[in-house]
């Protein structure tokens, strides 16, 4: 459904934006329908801007992305982008910040009115957006009429994948959706998320929390530098993890019966040489098992 | 005025039509509001209908020389025996003029640059933020002051034109700036997701949250055009025909009206200036209560 082929992005910093500053670097994945892969890498690894490239948010510097076989950047044309946003959005990390704080919150869904439901009446549209509200396990008496600052997190950020299921979407871009939310909610948007799956949602889950990674995804993408340093089913990657970054990133997970002097011992088991450079001598990540991917061990983009 | 473009640019459906009616009910509620616009009303009222009951045109000569205030001359005569209220309330209507169509040129221009460099960024915001710079640095005042001698009819079309088109970088630049903050929200590239025109979003989700900026930059503009013009007046590079307020100040100081002691010639003007700059700023102030809910008190 959602390929990304050796895509990159460039930002141009410093004074007349000299220097280039590469924030993704070929970073090549898919999301069929009804699969969640989730993104993970620590702040400043891209994977947000990855995120934005596929909502077109973004513009790409090289590389494609294609949407059903159809090039996602050469959309040209109000009507085109309308129509794709009708099957992909996106829910964004900060809730407060994703409303206008001057409006009451019902304004994100009078947007999508707008631009996609002309025809419906107020009573239908008012009663679509009740159910939608209930569907995400809102109360809609309680949200809808009010101001984002009288609000919870939770609250809006339920709101905001209300807003999204208002479209038939196929696919949902969820960057870092859940670090805003506490416990309580966390598992019932968690396991909302697992619902719109079945129903053969795609998702591009973007996080930096591991665990919540495992609970989700069935295809897990570390990011390291803007560049994929593991991707593989998520069993296998967390279960063998093959890059050094990857195994010192699960071992960085604060665990029961655990201490950081264990930590440091299991990250010195050696995790072999890099399989790129010791390959066939092609750039980018190598496939060391079914479906997984292993990039280069080096700190650098491999040599090409 | 500027009140007024601003709620009806408010939408008309749904919550923002109950937003409408919110922001109506504070503004009701609003003291400051409330007092600077009683003041800007009535000197708008006189400016536009004390004309038609004075009769008589503004430098007609027809009263006595140099009498105080009285019944039949309210704010007394000059030193040719012209009225002075008479020619208060028409220059106040050419005050008001010059305020709104010289602020209103500024401001239009000011939130086109703005709003377009801010939103759009790259090579165009480079460029119009270079021409925003280069029309700030001009020395507006004597520029004004070189073209106004250099023609020879002059006007207050004119007059509000120059003034309009020498004003909006400082406005521009605010506005860009705050344009460039709020198009990084998030809430903007969900309004890009939602399917909405770049010129849409500008509008209805970039702009709302800078109403009260907005109707600020436009007050601050009406009261630089006015102090402006007046200044224009003042130093004689006025319109040619006609009364101003300006042009009042003017002759009565040609006249001597400070040695002689007829204050009642140079006060009215001076005062009528203060006030409309004025009741404009303490009801901007009441205005940025009524725009922002988290101000208000509930």
């Amino acid at each position: 459904m959602l390929t990304l082929d050796r895509v990159s992005k460039v930002y141009r910093v410093g004074t007349f934006g000299t220097q280039p500053l590469n924030a993704v670097r070929d970073v090549s994945l898919t999301v069929p329908p009804g699969v969640v892969v989730s993104l993970i890498g620590e702040s400043g690894s891209g994977k947000s801007t990855i995120g934005r490239m596929v909502l077109r948010l973004t513009p790409v510097t090289s590389g494609a992305i294609a949407f059903d076989g159809r090039d996602v950047a050469g959309l040209s044309g109000h009507r085109a982008r309308k129509g794709y946003y009708r099957h992909v959005q996106g829910v964004f990390q900060d809730p407060f910040s994703s409303f206008n704080p001057i409006f009451p919150v019902d304004r994100v869904f009078d947007m999508l009115r707008g631009a996609y439901f002309p025809g419906l009446s107020d009573t239908e549209w008012r009663a679509s957006v009740r159910r939608g509200t209930e569907r995400v396990g809102l109360d809609p008496g309680q949200v809808l009429g009010r101001y984002p600052h009288q609000l919870s997190g939770g609250q809006l950020q339920r709101l905001l994948i209300a807003r999204a299921l208002t479209l038939d979407i196929r696919l949902l871009v969820a960057d870092e959706i859940i670090s805003m939310l506490d416990a309580s909610t966390r598992i019932d948007v968690l396991n909302l998320l697992g619902d719109l799956r079945a129903e053969g949602l795609g998702i591009l889950f973007v996080t930096h929390d591991l665990a919540l990674g495992t609970y989700v995804s069935d295809t897990t993408v570390i990011l390291r530098r803007g560049a994929v340093a593991e991707m593989g089913p998520t069993r296998q990657v967390y279960a063998s993890p093959r890059h050094p970054y990857t195994r010192g990133l699960l071992a960085s997970v604060p665990r029961m019966h655990r201490t950081w002097a264990d930590a440091d011992a299991e990250l010195d088991s050696a995790a072999g040489p890099c399989p790129v450079h010791s390959g066939p001598g092609t750039a980018g990540p190598v496939e060391v098992g079914p479906d997984h991917f292993v990039g280069c061990f080096s700190d650098d983009a491999c040599p090409e | 005025m500027s009140l007024d473009t601003a709620a009806a640019s408010g939408e008309g459906q749904g919550p923002s039509g109950r937003r409408g009616r919110d922001d109506l009910r504070f503004a009701l509620r609003n003291p400051k509001l409330l007092a600077g616009g009683t003041v800007l009303a009535v000197l708008l009222l006189t400016g536009l209908v004390g004309p038609a009951f004075t009769g008589g045109a503004p430098n007609a000569y027809v009263g006595p020389q140099y009498a105080p205030p009285s019944g039949d001359h309210w704010f007394g005569t000059t030193s040719f025996g012209q009225d002075v209220f008479t020619q208060f309330v028409h220059g106040l209507r050419a005050t008001f003029t010059v305020g709104a169509l010289g602020g209103g040129i500024a401001w239009v221009l000011g939130m086109a640059v703005g709003f377009l460099g801010g939103y759009r960024g790259g090579l165009l915001d480079e460029f119009l933020n270079m021409l925003t710079n280069i029309v700030l640095v001009l020395p507006a005042m004597v520029v004004l002051i070189i073209a106004a001698a250099y023609l020879e009819a002059r006007g207050l079309l004119v007059q509000s034109l120059f003034i309009g088109l020498t004003t909006w970088p400082w406005a521009a630049r605010a506005i860009r700036a705050q344009t460039f903050t709020l198009a990084g929200r998030e809430f903007v590239d969900l309004a890009r997701l939602s399917g909405r025109r770049p010129w849409r979003i500008i509008l209805r989700e970039v702009a709302p949250n800078m109403y009260s900026y907005l109707v600020m930059s436009f007050i601050l503009l009406f009261g630089g055009a006015v102090l402006i013009a007046a200044g224009l007046d003042f130093i004689g590079l006025g319109p040619t025909e006609g009364v101003s307020l300006g042009l009042m100040m003017h002759h009565s100081v040609a006249w001597g009206a400070l040695h002689l002691g007829t204050w009642w010639w140079f006060v009215p003007p001076g005062v009528g200036i203060t006030a409309v700059v004025g009741s404009l700023y303490i009801a901007n102030v009441g205005l940025d209560e009524v725009f922002n809910p988290r101000l208000r008190e509930l």
